[in-house]
């Protein structure tokens, strides 16, 4: 997509300042908006009915994509740093555990009424909360190997978790966080039994910090990140503040992670140290390798597959479908490069090879 | 107290045993191999099956978890690892990720999903008092055993020209290569062995770890911590770390209950932060 | 163009194919469905397949039609994470239109699903979650396993009479563990004794020894012990390894510590060992006795613990509160049937309290003893009617 296409323009045959280049692979994509229609469409799908016509496929899985939604925004977190920047970590649950209980005490506290529980203000307190974390550890993972990041990572998000289960009279503790009633998004939608709202409110959320994840990947920040990702020596080499962008990379992407488990705590009006647990971490890291790393789409894929494939799975087999979803990781590992994204083009160029590029012109 | 030191330090020597194997592997082959608790969950059951099922003696177990852990270490290393090697990191987590889920499930499958429990042969229960310390025979056995694999080990490494070819691999294996040291072949020998002690280790931390199908991602954290903080270019590295992260994590839980799990990982950071390659490592050209 | 056609085409396919769901079935006017809700995948697996077999095992018994209306029970895995318990729940409501939800067994699973049963107004039986205040979080809650206090309280009270006047405590720390340690002390020191510490262990926990080192090195009279089922084997082992007995000390605990499912693979030291419990495989009747036999004989390998008897008795209730509906589906009305329903189960006599809507059964007290050949936990004490002494 973006990175692809960035990338493979000879760079004698552009003419015409960088700026133009940068707004030609920013340009929106077919594929992208088909994404978008079909997330959308299946909220609207639900509604069918009610509107006066049937659809033969009706997904009735409405708190499932909820759920996918907010998973995959967590992977696009990750995507961030990992994909953009470079960088392995293990710690994105924590980040977004934190948002998930501000989030869920702001709503808690404010008792259902405004403006405290008003869910996007808990949103943003949601990812202010993360964000803070994540800035005061952000320098645990400007040095060292991959290895060492991956651990330090893992020791904050640990860290967190204990913490989590030790301030009992705050956190509630191994039961979790009760009680958390957000009042009317926008003032006009309750959260309602059947996840509609939870569903469209999950999707613009996700929809809006996916277009703000996009415009930054392709504006001058999101390049050097790539350059940093490259090659970190020479990045420095030639003046770019590296540490100064990977600590602004961290914070971001964890202020989205805090965003997307304040998600989870408002439609699941609660919150429980799960969603500190590392599997979160690991689970949300596998997502966005399955998917694809590095052109955002692959954590929303990845997530969405791998969700689908988990549920799909475990209504066959509840007690054994684990072993399949390893499996598919297995070989998935073995034969496909670069996820599922990887995938898709591999099996579209080999299709468009018959077909003779246009010459010369920016494509 | 002193009991308390003997404990943690028979705790940290199991650990020792238990992670040495994936030290070995990342430091050699620079795989991260997140499935290696399997290998030790396999040693582990293994042990549950000939003891109770067939009644075979304890100190039967041992060898034969080491050699069967071996075993499927060189068969797994030949079909699947090794075609993972020059892969990324992220799809060498997301393989070894994989491999425990289907060897949780697996085990699942065959043995059920309770805890396994073994009864160890009389002798080796008990406890005697020594120098004010109450000693549990078993983890003295298992001080002992450790003691003298890591002592073993130490002079294959250093003292042997295996060890010395090993050690040249892990150091450059290009150059390695260059003369005439067959790197392939010190790979799979290594990952057999590391595979092999996993499962000795598993076999005798059935008794004092809890063998269950969850083992390999429980007990995955404690060998990456040992890992990160012993770091992976020598094996004296990881032995102490092991040994300081034993004596931290049950003094922790011995003095102040309530921070227990706190503590090993607020070390593992703390190192982490200051020394990001280990406590312990020599310099090495990557 | 034609690459972007095809990549869009193939995502776009992908992506709508993974989409299309179940399509709506109507749900017959003659099937009552009961969505079961239980950890089979996880530490607390094991507990999972319990609760499942004991179901299943009921339903073999008494077949699947009640009241003119056929069950048909919906089994699924919520592998212990409380927001996963709570997607299924509204699943099941939502999409299979459950008349019953059931399982849950940890106590923030069922917590996690206390809003959407009360607004949906759909009876949730509890076949596990042992903390209190579960009850209280809906009036569509009905439990008819077990709370923690009310197993906890008739042993302190025989601690107290068989002279044990000081005592520490070593619970994992959540819910019901502390619950177990806070009913304990508030009985014993009721009753003159004194609680020295309250250690707890992190829930998640490989290594009991330091606990259990430090509890021994305060020299109590007696040592309470908890701990979730599935990991009583290793801290049991640790238990003996520290030779706790030897020094003195009476280990004592709730019966969680020696689930019949696992009791055979202790061993011989946990012989003598006194626990207080609502159910025990080795319990004299012949309705035990029977369930028992079919248990083993349809789950080879397993023996009936506390768990499976719960998801049985689980069956029963809901069966019989269809019976008293003449079959209507209406969730307020089922619970108003369970309320004050007594019966006699293979555990004994139980009733489900008309005010609290949780289980009051008869508590005993036993001990580990060999019994053809294997490690049964013998009644020799019982308390009748216990009631959760922490509901208002």
């Amino acid at each position: 997509m973006s990175a692809a296409s960035a990338t493979d323009l000879p760079a004698a045959a552009t003419a015409g300042p960088a700026s133009l280049r940068l707004l030609e692979a920013a340009r929106w994509r077919w594929y992208e908006f088909l994404f978008w229609g079909i997330a959308a469409a299946c909220g609207l799908s639900v509604l069918a009915p009610a509107l006066g016509f049937t659809v033969p496929v009706i997904p009735t899985k409405l708190m499932l994509l909820s759920e996918i939604l907010i998973l995959g925004l967590l992977a696009l977190s990750i995507d961030l740093t990992l994909g953009y920047a470079g960088l392995v970590t293990l710690g994105q649950g924590a980040f977004f555990g934190i948002g998930a209980y501000a989030a869920g005490l702001m709503a808690k506290y404010g008792a259902g009424v405004a403006p405290l529980s008003d869910p996007l203000l808990g949103l943003l307190g949601a990812g202010l909360a993360a964000s803070v974390v994540g800035f005061a550890t952000s320098f645990l993972v400007l040095r060292g190997s991959d290895l060492a990041r991956l651990m330090v990572t893992l020791g904050v998000a640990l860290i967190v978790e204990e913490l989590v289960n030790k301030l009992k009279d705050i956190t509630g503790g191994t039961d979790g966080l009760q009680g958390v009633m957000s009042s009317k998004v926008l003032g006009i939608w309750d959260f309602d039994l059947y996840g509609y709202t939870a569903f469209w409110y999950a999707l613009g959320i996700t929809f809006l910090c996916f277009w703000f994840c996009r415009r930054l990947v392709n504006s001058p920040f999101g390049y050097s990140l790539r350059a940093i990702k490259g090659n970190a020596l020479r990045a420095r080499a030639i003046g770019m503040p590296v540490n100064a962008r990977l600590i602004q990379v961290y914070t971001l992407s964890a202020f989205i992670a805090g965003v997307a488990g304040g998600l989870l705590a408002q439609t699941t009006q609660f919150a429980s140290p799960d969603m500190v647990a590392f599997h979160r971490s690991a689970d949300s890291l596998l997502m966005v390798i399955f998917g694809g790393a590095g052109h955002l789409y692959g954590g929303l894929i990845g997530a969405a597959i791998f969700r689908i494939m988990q549920d799909f799975l475990s209504n066959i087999t509840p007690q054994y479908w684990l072993f399949w979803v390893g499996i598919v990781l297995i070989l998935l590992v073995l034969f496909v490069r670069n996820g599922v994204i990887g995938l898709l083009m591999a099996a579209s160029q080999k299709y468009i090879a018959k077909v003779p590029p246009k010459s010369g012109a920016l494509k | 107290m002193l009991t308390i030191l003997f404990d943690g330090v028979a705790y940290g020597m199991l650990l020792f045993v238990l992670s040495v194997g994936l030290c070995v592997t990342l430091g050699l082959m620079n795989f991260i191999n997140l499935a290696h608790g399997a290998f030790a969950m396999a040693g582990g059951y293994l042990t549950v099956v000939m003891m109770n099922w067939y009644g075979i003696s304890f100190y039967w177990c041992l060898p034969a978890a080491f050699i069967v852990s071996a075993v499927l270490g060189v068969v797994l290393e030949r079909t699947l690892y090794s075609r993972l090697y020059d892969k990324t990191h992220l799809d060498q987590v997301l393989f070894s990720i994989g491999l425990i889920f289907v060897a949780t499930a697996a085990v699942d499958y065959a043995m059920g999903a309770s805890q396994q429990i073994i009864n160890l042969p009389d002798h080796l229960n008990g406890r005697f008092e020594f120098l004010g310390a109450s000693i549990g025979v078993y983890r003295l056995f298992v001080i002992v055993i450790c003691g003298l694999l890591t002592v073993g080990l130490q002079f294959v490494i250093g003292r042997t020209r295996f060890g010395s070819r090993l050690r040249a691999s892990v150091d450059d294996g290009r150059v390695a290569r260059g003369l005439g040291i067959d790197v392939t072949f010190i790979f799979a020998l290594t990952f057999a062995f590391g595979s092999g002690l996993a499962g000795l280790g598993g076999a005798l931390g059935a008794s004092i770890l809890s063998m269950d199908p969850t083992f390999p991602l429980k007990y995955m954290i404690y060998f990456l911590i040992v890992i990160a903080v012993g770091g992976t270019t020598t094996i004296t590295g990881p032995f102490f770390a092991s040994i300081l992260l034993g004596v931290a994590d049950v003094a922790g839980k011995y003095f102040v209950p309530s921070i227990g799990g706190f503590i090993i990982y607020s070390i593992m950071v703390l190192v982490l932060i200051f020394r990001p390659e280990g406590l312990f490592t020599r310099s090495v050209r990557r | 163009m034609q690459r972007r056609t095809v990549v869009a085409g193939l995502a776009g396919s992908a992506f709508a194919a993974a989409f299309a769901g179940g399509v709506q079935v109507a749900a017959a006017q003659e099937v009552v469905k009961i969505g079961l809700i239980a950890t089979l995948t996880g530490p607390q697996a094991a507990s999972g397949r319990q609760k499942v077999a004991g179901a299943r095992l009921f339903m073999a018994q008494h077949g699947n039609k009640v009241a003119g209306k056929t069950i048909e029970l919906i089994v699924k895995d919520d592998t212990g994470v409380a927001d996963q318990t709570r997607r299924i729940a509204q699943e099941l409501i939502v999409n299979d239109k459950v008349t019953f939800l059931a399982g849950f067994s940890l106590t923030p699973l069922a917590l996690a699903v206390a809003p959407i049963i009360t607004q949906a107004k759909v009876p949730a039986i509890i076949m596990t979650a042992g903390t209190s205040v579960i009850t209280e979080r809906s009036p569509y809650f009905v439990r008819v396993s077990f709370t923690l206090p009310q197993q906890t309280v008739p042993l302190a009270e025989w601690a107290a009479k068989n002279g044990v006047k000081t005592a520490v405590s070593l619970v994992s720390d959540y819910g019901p563990g502390i619950d177990t340690q806070d009913a304990f002390k508030k009985r014993l020191e009721e009753r003159g004794g004194k609680v020295i510490e309250q250690i707890k262990a992190p829930l998640a926990n490989p290594e009991f020894a330091p606990f259990l080192q430090r509890a021994k090195d305060l020299k109590p009279d007696a040592l309470l012990l908890f701990v979730p089922a599935p990991t009583a084997g290793s801290l049991m082992r640790q238990v003996v390894d520290r030779d706790l007995s030897g020094s003195g000390i009476k280990v004592i605990g709730t019966g969680d510590i020696t689930d019949d499912d696992q009791l055979n693979s202790m061993g011989d030291a946990v012989l003598g060992l006194i626990t207080s419990h609502f159910y025990s495989a080795a319990h004299d009747s012949a309705l035990n006795k029977k369930f028992v036999a079919e248990f083993k004989q349809a789950n080879p390998g397993m023996r009936p613990n506390f768990i499976g008897v719960s998801g049985y008795d689980g069956m029963y209730a809901m069966y019989e509160a269809l019976k008293k509906t003449g079959g209507k589906t209406d969730g307020t009305a089922l619970v108003e049937a369970m309320k004050g329903m007594s019966w006699e189960s293979p555990r004994g006599m139980m009733s489900i309290d008309p005010a609290t809507r949780d289980v009051v059964q008869d508590v005993y007290i036993r001990k580990v003893e060999k019994k053809d050949g294997e490690l049964y936990n013998i009644e020799f004490d019982v308390v009748k009617a216990v009631k959760d002494p922490l509901h208002k």
